[in-house]
């Protein structure tokens, strides 16, 4: 039965699936964690603030992305950037966006949706105590929150925030709807051009499932490593 | 710079031939319905199986249901669908295959099929951990009463498990009809392919999108609206309750 199959094609393509693909995979997955984790903690913070408008827009936002599937943001964003980024340069057409660029704001400001639940849940875990001290020794809210909730809030989310990177991770494969070489999308293009789908989407679905588990493994044992002691 | 709103565009008739463009986006709901409501009831029956299976003391089935969570847990749904639609057709026996191949709306099918199981496997994880949020003693009271294994599940812990990972499973749901949109990359016409082919046809780009997201909104505000109703009928007295108080990474 699998005789008809042509496995050679893997070690054929992997220096072109590794080198485009998978490289374009991870920088967005990491960009778009980075920009996703501080604009996330952001909103985090105005929708914790005492500005009854800035909590009420941020988790307006936040509740728009979570409700909408992560396919039609992409879309959304694919159409709507260029003519946002035509409208701030006051250009008389909408103005060309490449393919990068485009994906990475989408995954930005659509992870932060959920990094911004993950920091506010952080940020909710420390007493209210260390706020008012803060206060009182003389620190502004930045200060406050900077050197003092902040720090403590990420190291207690840091197992929830990398678990959310793997599904980022995992997530950026949906770029294929805008028919960008991803990991996937470069597989896909091999699989069409030699016909060899099966091949392909087997070696892709064993290379994601290996990084995947291989991350959430270490997102793991860091878990235990970070676990109150007691109990 | 000007973009040409049109509102107006939803009452025009489609070149697909079956109506107006709201028919067109209606159609797509209905779709994102069929698959999202087909593929729920699968996720259901497995993952509260392959739950339930963690739990046992068993080492051979926890192995397996630890097994199935990972498996589908860590592989993209977008490559899971690939999986199905194309690489399991040729696998099988070429007559099934083909059959399969054939089979009238074959990108429902396999649709329902793969969330259904992707899904299941987030299912089994949140029963998982509702049946170990229980106390131990329950178990064993259960046991020492007289009750076999499946007895004990059945009226002692699943009773509890259930009714406390309610709030997450919500959230599931939820994802369920998001996810379906990953179908599109089969060729299923569900909501968000249904917008973005009237994009395509009419070019009214932003209000056929704004459309498909108030409708996942709305369709959002139901499920949490329905399931808030389903909490608070069936919680269980004496508990603090409102679930869902550990933040939880999704998307």
């Amino acid at each position: 039965m699998l005789g008809g199959f042509d496995w050679d094609v893997i070690r054929r393509a992997a220096p072109y699936l590794f080198r485009e693909g998978m490289t374009f995979t991870l920088t967005l997955t990491a960009l778009a964690m980075l920009g996703g984790i501080v604009f996330g903690t952001l909103l985090a913070m105005m929708r914790l603030g005492s500005y009854r408008a800035l909590a009420t827009t941020a988790s307006a936002y936040v509740n728009v992305m979570r409700s909408t599937p992560l396919v039609l943001v992409i879309f959304w964003f694919y159409f709507l950037v260029p003519w946002i980024g035509g409208w701030l340069l006051s250009a008389t057409r909408p103005i060309q966006v490449g393919a990068f660029l485009s994906s990475l704001i989408t995954f930005m400001m659509f992870e932060a949706a959920y990094y911004c639940e993950i920091m506010r849940a952080g940020i909710q875990s420390i007493p209210r105590g260390q706020m008012w001290a803060g206060y009182a020794l003389g620190l502004s809210y930045w200060q406050t929150m900077g050197q003092i909730v902040l720090p403590q809030a990420f190291r207690n989310m840091l197992p929830v925030l990398l678990t959310q990177t793997i599904i980022l991770f995992q997530d950026t494969s949906l770029v294929y709807v805008l028919s960008i070489t991803d990991f996937l999308g470069a597989a896909s293009k091999v699989a069409q051009r030699d016909g060899r789908l099966v091949e392909m989407y087997l070696f892709v679905a064993v290379v994601y499932f290996a990084i995947s588990f291989g991350m959430s493994s270490l997102v793991k044992r860091l878990q235990l490593r970070l676990a109150v002691p007691s109990r | 710079m000007k973009y040409n709103w049109n509102w107006g565009i939803f009452w025009q008739l489609s070149p697909d031939g079956r109506g107006t463009y709201l028919d067109t986006l209606i159609a797509g709901l209905g779709w994102t319905l069929a698959t999202a409501l087909s593929a729920w009831i699968i996720a259901l029956i497995l993952g509260v199986i392959v739950g339930v299976i963690r739990t046992t003391p068993v080492r051979g089935l926890r192995i397996v249901g630890d097994a199935w969570v990972e498996l589908f847990r860590n592989v993209p749904l977008l490559v899971q669908m690939f999986l199905w639609f194309f690489v399991v057709p040729e696998l099988l026996p070429t007559s099934i295959g083909t059959w399969l191949k054939q089979l009238p709306h074959s990108a429902f099918y396999t649709a329902v099929v793969c969330l259904g199981l992707y899904t299941s496997a987030r299912v089994a994880e949140q029963t998982r951990a509702g049946i170990q949020s229980l106390a131990r003693g329950q178990r064993m009271a259960g046991i020492a009463l007289g009750l076999t294994l499946p007895q004990t599940y059945r009226f002692v812990l699943l009773p509890m498990a259930l009714r406390i990972v309610l709030p997450p499973l919500t959230s599931e749901f939820l994802n369920v009809i998001k996810n379906s949109a990953v179908a599109l990359t089969i060729g299923l016409v569900e909501l968000t392919a249904s917008a973005r082919s009237i994009q395509e046809f009419s070019f009214q780009v932003f209000e056929a999108f704004t459309a498909a997201t108030l409708i996942y909104m709305a369709l959002n505000l139901v499920v949490v609206t329905g399931m808030r109703w389903i909490e608070k009928r069936v919680a269980i007295p004496g508990l603090i309750g409102g679930g869902a108080a550990m933040p939880q990474a999704g998307h």
